[in-house]
């Protein structure tokens, strides 16, 4: 009696995988530890016993509130200014739209530096319009707490337009046809239909643009200048400290990092949209 | 105190004429074939497309005159619009769709919630107050849509297939709801549907858009008593043949005859009901038809005891014959086959 | 046969070791300096630096010298942080003494140059900055390098010999960039080298400060520990202090050390 040619599979035992399979699944742990990475590492090196030094230091903590002023600063006029244009780049055709749009988002991919300097010929002293600012108005950009948040607001607008953009793209136009014939004004309809429907692509675009303009160093520095209190914002601050007292720098960054932190891990679910419910249904 | 209007406007691939009049308390239904433009018509009256030459009068007011360039936005056209998908702003509970309009036009929140709930309860939707648009059901929704476009008290009612979104179930009884709902309504309304039935039910008066011309208007009865076009045709289940008539035959553009009993030369429509239609393999000279067709046939379709046939040839018809007569005659699609019509089975009437 | 191929192959191998003992054993001759020899050095020493680069390159043809300029401050930095500099040249020996301190020099440091400060301004001097007093005005947009900065270190220094307060529009953290500013006509006046106003050309101008207050910079320069290319480093060194590099610095401003 031969025994049996078939092999005998050996049960699955039923467990719930993540659905992926292994290769992807190997990548995405390498994408997770390549940002762990410097993360820990910052971690490993803080001196932990000085900290509290370092962080209750008057130029530390100057810089940390002047970062964040700014940065919010720069994420509110991201907004009032972003949001219509996004509405336009998506909803009006005008010939050259792409040519606006791509001039835009333009920051986006110059390097900050660049920016800062292109701002230095736009709005400094002697630049195209900043000339007449300062004869006509006597206002001055460039080593002004407002020029932080101009170099700020520049670089990091991009981030939310792009977002919303998309998002408004998406909308049903229908709904704005409904609204208008139940006798709503273009701006009523804007502020309780469309706002809405977009919130959570308006919140996740200023929560990049506000990282961005946290983040902001080479247009800041170039543009505005580097002084405590006025300028001299958490990078700035950072860098700097990384010369002479690399201890305090390390320091500085964790905090940054740390708000950062809690900022996108607090918001993520209450502002992005719940993912089980779609952003616009229509009831059929 | 009427609407009026007389639409021309060209939308792409689309070249719409109309002309509509509707009194106060009327409904009248605009049905045809898609893209025939009745969607369209029905845009223009909200203004959410403008018209290339003609004008709109809702009661006493231009809303649309290309020629002394007035145009009033919609939101300032005293109109009510009842969406295919109902349009339900899903971020707002029922309350709030519903006082959506009164309080877009200025009107205090509670003064608006008042009227809100007033409609919610006549359209028996008083539990759903608060609910989000997503948790009710299609027949619901479309009682909220109805109620959210009537809180403003408009003069005109515009209703895109308000129906069609629904299963056939919960259609009849959303449509006799509807009926009720729109009884105590004293402004003109126009009703856009593919489904004749919601124009029988609704409707007094039927207008028939084909290809961007109104071809027919009147009530429903009228209408298909005397289709004047394919599409009424096929919704009654006749044979339309259209040509120019001269001493008793009818002849058609591509040139067939059709020998036809007494009429008025000129053009003209011929009804030819398919049951009168005969069907024969062999011709023969005996028969006192006049009328005679070659053709192919193309389909047969079983309908309980009565079979369709359909017949391309000399004149495109549908034959109605028995089960037993198709048996007979062992007709299949392809075969050559001779249809027969006697004059006097044929209704004659002027285009 | 196999024996007869022994032979040769060992008498090869011989050969071949002999010319290559005899090649690296001499350092003095020109032609056997090369691959790539990284220098990191101030800001203030750009110009002149690339001019000594070159003619460095033309003596020893197998030579490749690329540079990182940038504040003392930060290069030093970077270097304690491991990155790989074959020389390291500061515009303060402050700089300096933190790579000896933590012993990451291979040679003593030797100074090479002394550089003044100096004021500089826009061209023609609009207006019309006498000294470091002027900087004192309110009314003057003024910017200075940081304080971890070597030029910033030593324009305070200047400005309490002095006796004056200035409160700077900007703490650069290079001395370039305050060169930059003054130029695009952002600031009206900055601290910075001699150097840096002769190099600006027609595109600045400087006011001189006094000897009595002004101070010397010391540009010290020396081999890292863990130089890549060591002999390519020494050598460039020896070139920097040699009579043509020396000859090459003065053409910028710079002084004798």
């Amino acid at each position: 009696m031969s025994p049996s040619r078939h092999r005998q599979r050996k049960p699955r035992t039923r467990r719930r995988g993540t659905g992926l399979p292994v290769p992807v699944l190997a990548l995405a742990v390498v994408a997770v530890a390549f940002f762990a990475l410097p993360l820990i590492g910052l971690l490993w090196r803080a001196p932990w016993s000085n900290a509290w030094r370092y962080l209750t230091d008057d130029d530390a903590l100057t810089a940390l509130r002047l970062s964040m002023i700014c940065s919010l600063w720069a994420t509110g006029l991201s907004i009032v200014f972003g949001v219509p244009l996004a509405w336009l780049l998506a909803r009006v055709e005008f010939p050259g739209r792409g040519v606006v749009r791509a001039l835009c988002t333009l920051s986006m991919v110059l390097p900050p530096v660049v920016g800062g300097v292109a701002l230095f010929f736009a709005l400094g002293r002697r630049g195209i319009v900043g000339q007449y600012l300062d004869r006509w108005f006597g206002v001055t950009l460039p080593f002004t707490t407002a020029g932080v948040v101009v170099a700020q607001t520049f670089v990091a607008m991009p981030f939310l337009v792009i977002t919303v953009e998309a998002s408004i793209r998406q909308l049903d136009s229908r709904f704005e046809d409904a609204s208008r014939t139940l006798g709503a004004s273009r701006w009523y309809t804007f502020r309780r239909v469309t706002v809405p429907a977009i919130r959570p692509a308006l919140a996740a675009g200023a929560v990049l643009a506000w990282a961005r303009a946290l983040g902001e160093f080479g247009a800041t520095i170039t543009f505005a200048g580097n002084f405590p209190g006025t300028t001299q914002t958490m990078p700035l601050a950072v860098y700097l400290a990384l010369e002479t007292n690399p201890e305090a720098a390390i320091v500085l960054a964790l905090v940054l990092i740390a708000i950062s932190f809690a900022v996108l891990v607090g918001l993520r679910d209450r502002w992005f949209g719940r993912t089980d419910q779609p952003l616009v249904t229509v009831a059929t | 105190m009427t609407l009026s209007a007389h639409v021309a406007l060209r939308l792409g691939t689309l070249d719409l004429i109309a002309d509509l009049d509707v009194q106060p308390g009327e409904m009248v239904a605009l049905l045809g074939p898609n893209g025939a433009g009745k969607s369209t018509l029905l845009r223009c009256l909200a203004g959410l497309a403008p018209i290339d030459s003609g004008r709109i009068a809702i009661d006493d007011l231009v809303v649309d005159e290309p020629s002394t360039e007035v145009f009033v936005e919609p939101e300032s056209r005293p109109i009510g619009f009842v969406f295919q998908n109902y349009l339900l702003f899903d971020h707002m509970s029922v309350l709030e769709n519903v006082a959506y309009g009164l309080r877009a036009r200025g009107t205090p929140k509670a003064d608006a919630r008042r009227t809100a709930r007033e409609w919610i309860d006549r359209v028996g939707l008083t539990d759903y107050t608060n609910q989000r648009p997503s948790s009710l059901s299609g027949g619901q929704a479309q009682r909220a849509a109805l109620a959210r476009a009537l809180a403003t008290s408009p003069r005109l009612l515009l209703l895109d297939e308000p129906l069609a979104a629904l299963d056939a179930g919960t259609r009849s009884s959303v449509r006799r709801d509807l009926r009720r709902h729109l009884a105590t309504f004293d402004g003109m309304r126009v009703l856009v549907t593919h489904d004749p039935v919601d124009a029988y039910a609704l409707a007094d008066r039927v207008a028939i858009l084909d290809a961007g011309r109104i071809v027919q208007v009147g009530s429903l009865a009228d209408v298909t008593a005397h289709p004047r076009s394919r599409y009424v045709a096929d919704l009654v289940g006749v044979n339309l043949v259209t040509g120019t008539v001269s001493d008793g035959v009818l002849t058609t553009a591509s040139g067939a005859r059709v020998v036809i009993a007494d009429a008025l030369p000129g053009p003209s429509f011929a009804m030819i009901r398919p049951p009168s239609i005969a069907l024969i393999r062999n011709q023969s000279p005996g028969s006192s038809a006049r009328n005679v067709w070659s053709g192919t046939i193309t389909d047969i379709d079983r309908l309980g005891d009565r079979v369709r046939v359909g017949i391309v040839g000399q004149l495109p018809l549908t034959a109605e014959v028995t089960v037993a007569a198709l048996d007979a005659l062992t007709l299949r699609p392809g075969d050559e086959v001779h249809a027969s019509v006697k004059a006097t089975d044929i209704e004659v009437y002027p285009a | 046969m196999v024996r007869r191929t022994v032979r040769l192959l060992i008498s090869a191998g011989a050969l071949t070791s002999l010319l290559g003992a005899s090649c690296g054993a001499d350092g003095s001759g020109s032609a056997t300096v090369s691959g790539a020899v990284t220098v990191f050095a101030a800001a203030s020493l750009t110009a002149a630096f690339t001019d000594i680069g070159a003619a460095f390159m033309v003596d020893r043809p197998d030579a490749t010298v690329t540079f990182n300029f940038a504040a003392s401050s930060e290069l030093a930095a970077q270097i304690g942080q491991g990155a790989p500099a074959d020389v390291f040249a500061s515009a303060d020996l402050n700089s300096m003494s933190k790579l000896t301190d933590a012993g990451s020099t291979a040679t003593e440091p030797v100074v090479f140059a002394t550089n003044l400060a100096e004021i500089i301004v826009e061209p023609g001097n609009p207006r019309g900055i006498t000294g470091v007093a002027d900087l004192e005005n309110e009314e003057m947009i003024v910017v200075l390098c940081a304080p971890e900065v070597p030029c910033g270190a030593y324009a305070a220094q200047i400005l309490e010999n002095a006796g004056v307060t200035v409160t700077p529009k900007s703490l650069e953290e290079n001395v370039k960039a305050v060169v930059t500013k003054v130029m695009l006509g952002e600031a009206d006046a900055g601290i910075v080298y001699a150097t840096d106003v002769i190099a600006a050309g027609a595109d600045a101008a400087g006011v001189m400060i006094p000897a009595g207050i002004n101070v010397a910079a010391e540009y010290p320069i020396a081999v890292t520990k863990e130089a890549p290319n060591r002999e390519g480093a020494q050598a460039f060194v020896d070139f920097v202090s040699s009579d043509r590099g020396q000859r090459i610095l003065a053409s910028y401003g710079f002084l004798a050390p």
